[in-house]
């Protein structure tokens, strides 16, 4: 174990304390960013950076990478585990498989070896969020916290139905506990639950069966509990109709409902400006009203974000891959298998949610793909404030987390863009602005919307996203010098480096040493746990007494994450006792 | 064309893979060099050396290189992977994935072949004298693409789901074949000169299968379209046309084609 760490001469950027690729050194005591001159170099072990590119470890804030649809993927797609084997010792310690869906091992590995070291696992089914922490457990290196997916649970239905919002708001706080979840997840909402019925919604009007709820309505409610709570993330948002020609209007719609929510962020952690994340923005930014009139409406989607700081937004690019979908909205897997012709896994989660898993095909000769391609990246480049963009592939829906160096290297070059272009379908100059947009990302739009970004809308940008005193000590450096390359030229040179880091500190520790994983360490969990007024929270346990035994296939005292699934925990405690 | 003849020499208790076995592989290498190719005897690494003798040189390119295995190799795999050109001639018995994903030249098996014959393959000839395994011409498990072209001639008979997946090229068995052949086919011609199994073509959408002797049990959700005569040039004759198969949606275009001498109309 490494006690002390000095890293010497570092270009370092680290937009959250303002630096700009400043050379530098940087101290690492017990885990975390200490001033160097703290360091005593006789009993540290000091590495020269040699003005390599430094910035803190990466953070995703949207991926699947643990829980049962997961495990479903891998499953179901043998064929996937074959096409990227890894052996023994030769990315780190253990073998592992699987391209789009890659094993916990290989998942963690290849993370880290691109100098990610904070990965949020975008959705877990309540009822079996146990499956998703023995899977986060099972991941090495990386921090993780899982969303819990709320959009579509009867209860919450049924409190925001009879007006008790308090009440839905403890519901709350206690399935974010009993689930030991970060985040109020929203996949479809309405849709998944009348995807039980066969059905889906398909406007923000469109009532949810049995329950009379709109779309608007469950956005409107969720916004405000989610501020009540004071929760450190913004509610986290799948709008409906992913997928669909057309859909940017509903997008753009959901954020309205949101805002007429009429609330203002107030986290008791971080300092994030959202009150909606908008997740795999690419997905929801369609025009036309059918396949043959396709286009992309990621100006509309951009104007929008411009005029208003309050949504953020993850990119979820499309990269040209064979991959797999995943998501908890139902009914659109079900369209995807129609219209790929390709397996199909249903699930539905009583009471709360479902599911579904299909392969999908994303080829560059495809007219709509090739569009879907550009809108990604369309978004990031016309979106103003980086501070609002996280770059995601909503792995492994839009491509593979492993491809992020590619979409980072995209952003940063406009003549490798122009290269791919010419290798796309001709709708992208002609359904897409891609070609017309001479933006790159510099250096700083790249920590920013790696790092900065997610940290501050995830609300953790007092411990992770940035190299400052007191941060944990999470780097990591990559094998090329800012100073003598230029992105826009050199852009394989500068996706090769982003693939592979020179070297990746976790919590402290060398993990990653020329693109080899070297050490493993046990990721952290991070949960929240919301203190709500006791009475509120005892006439709730005394509903769900009720509601258990008339809904659900478990009882209530088996449906909790018991604290042994969360080997190295970090438990944000919120008191919002004086907030009701 | 340059020849290598290969012996084998000892045999492991586990199948060897020895994928470098090709014409691609040896073609401009010494012999020493041939004979210290990487194969797997579970999971360790050993020489090709280890197990065979050799003789002869390869040409200077696939196309000039002929390998000839003067013996039995039926404990050896993958012998033909990949190959884009030239010739191997096994004098014996084959092992499983024997000319998996082979992309081009001849392949010649004068014993029989196991399991796998030609999975996955693209492009190139496979001549088997003797009977073939299962699976000839077929996928690997979980994957949902086969063979893409190529053809395959087996002299004797084949065993069960041959052209799983199979999207084109044209497999040609003499004698019988197994239960389900060409099942989920996506294009393509599957030719059994013998006897056929119980329900051909199942989940087949598109492509044909021929079979000039009797068939088990075709599939009730295959829709009889009548008699048709001399359906190709190889195949004189009347001949029952079925397509289907209609239990994966309405717009299936699998042909299934039964000797109407030998076969009757199921009710």
């Amino acid at each position: 174990m490494t006690k002390e760490l000095l890293i010497k001469n570092a270009c370092v950027y680290d937009p959250l304390n303002g630096i700009e690729g400043e050379v530098m050194d940087l101290g690492v005591k017990d885990g975390k960013i200490v001033d160097p001159s703290e360091i005593d170099e006789s009993k540290a072990k000091v590495i020269d950076a040699e003005g390599r590119l430094t910035m803190a470890g990466a953070i995703d804030i949207h991926a699947h990478v643990a829980g049962p649809k997961v495990n479903i993927g891998r499953i179901f797609r043998p064929e996937d585990s074959r096409r990227l084997q890894v052996a023994l010792k030769k990315l780190g310690p253990r073998s592992g498989t699987g391209f789009s869906v890659p094993s916990t091992t290989l998942t963690g590995y290849m993370y880290a070896q691109m100098g990610y070291t904070t990965v949020m696992e975008a959705a877990t089914p309540p009822l079996m969020t146990r499956h998703t922490h023995e899977e986060i457990r099972d991941t090495p290196i990386l921090d993780q916290g899982a969303y819990t997916l709320m959009a579509n649970n009867w209860i919450l239905y049924e409190y925001i139905k009879e007006g008790e919002l308090e009440k839905a708001a403890a519901f709350a706080a206690w399935l974010l506990r009993a689930t030991r979840g970060y985040v109020i997840k929203m996949v479809n909402p309405g849709g998944t639950e009348a995807w039980g019925w066969g059905e889906n919604v398909h406007s923000l009007d469109d009532p949810v069966p049995y329950f009379e709820l709109t779309p608007a309505e469950i956005y409107r409610n969720y916004a405000q509990i989610n501020e009540l709570l004071g929760l450190p993330h913004s509610i986290h948002i799948h709008p409906n109709l992913l997928g669909e020609p057309g859909n940017y209007e509903i997008t753009l719609g959901s954020w309205d409902a949101v805002r007429d929510a009429g609330v203002d962020p107030d986290p008791q952690l971080g300092d994030r400006e959202q009150i909606v994340h908008n997740t795999h923005v690419q997905f929801h930014a369609y025009g036309g009203d059918s396949w043959a009139t396709f286009e992309s409406r990621a100006e509309d989607i951009a104007k929008y974000l411009n005029r208003h700081p309050e949504v953020t937004v993850d990119l979820g690019v499309v990269t040209l891959d064979e991959t797999t979908t995943m998501t908890a909205d139902g009914p659109l897997e079900w369209e995807l298998h129609e219209l790929t012709g390709f397996k199909w896994a249903n699930c539905d989660v009583e009471v709360e949610t479902g599911s579904g898993v299909v392969p999908f095909i994303y080829s560059p000769k495809n007219p709509v793909h090739s569009v879907q391609w550009a809108i990604g990246l369309e978004i990031a480049l016309l979106t103003e404030n980086p501070w609002q963009i996280v770059i995601s592939t909503d792995h492994p829906n839009g491509g593979p987390f492993h491809r992020y160096p590619r979409i980072m290297t995209w952003l940063m070059s406009e003549p490798y863009r122009q290269e791919w272009i010419e290798r796309v379908h001709d709708w992208v100059g002609q359904r897409a602005i891609l070609p017309t947009i001479d933006r790159e990302y510099t250096w700083t739009d790249l920590a920013i919307t790696t790092r900065a970004a997610p940290a501050k809308m995830l609300g953790l940008s007092d411990r992770i996203g940035h190299l400052g005193e007191g941060a944990y000590a999470h780097i990591a450096i990559y094998d090329i010098k800012p100073d003598e390359v230029d992105p826009s030229r050199d852009y394989a040179e500068v996706e090769r480096a982003l693939e592979q880091a020179w070297l990746v500190v976790k919590d402290g520790q060398i993990v990653v040493q020329e693109g080899v994983v070297v050490h493993e360490v046990t990721g952290r969990t991070y949960w929240v746990d919301v203190k709500v007024p006791e009475d509120l929270m005892e006439e709730v346990q005394r509903d769900l007494e009720t509601k258990f035994r008339r809904y659900y296939s478990v009882n209530l005292g088996n449906y909790q994450v018991q604290p042994e699934y969360l080997p190295r925990e970090e438990r944000i405690e919120i008191d919002a006792r004086d907030r009701f | 064309m340059k020849e290598v003849i290969l012996t084998p020499k000892e045999r492991p208790d586990v199948p060897l893979e020895a994928e470098v076995i090709t014409p691609d592989e040896f073609a401009g290498r010494d012999p020493e060099e041939i004979l210290s190719l990487t194969v797997h005897e579970g999971n360790r690494e050993r020489e090709l050396g280890d197990f065979f003798d050799l003789e002869g040189r390869p040409g200077d390119s696939a196309d000039q290189t002929r390998i000839i295995i003067d013996d039995d190799v039926d404990h050896v795999k993958l012998i033909g992977h990949r190959m884009t050109a030239g010739e191997i001639i096994i004098e014996g018995n084959a092992g499983r994935h024997t000319g998996a994903q082979m992309r081009g030249g001849r392949l010649v098996i004068h014993g029989h072949a196991d399991d796998w014959l030609g999975r996955e393959m693209r492009g190139g000839e496979i001549l088997v004298e003797g009977n073939a395994g299962n699976y000839v011409g077929a996928t690997y498990r979980g994957e949902w693409r086969g063979m893409s072209g190529g053809r395959i001639h087996v002299k004797g008979d084949a065993g069960h789901e041959i052209g799983e997946w199979m999207s084109d090229g044209r497999i040609i068995i003499e004698g019988n074949a197994g239960i389900m052949t060409g099942i989920h086919m996506q294009g393509g011609q599957i030719l059994i000169q013998g006897d056929c199994g119980a329900r051909p073509g199942a989940e087949m959408e598109n492509g044909t299968i021929i079979v000039q002797g009797r068939a088990e049990d075709i599939l009730p959700s295959f829709r009889y379209q009548g008699t048709e005569t001399d359906p190709t040039d190889e195949t004189p004759g009347e001949y029952h046309l079925f397509q289907g198969d209609y239990a994966n949606g309405p717009d299936v275009k699998g042909k299934l084609y039964l000797n109407a001498a030998l076969n009757d109309v199921p009710r």
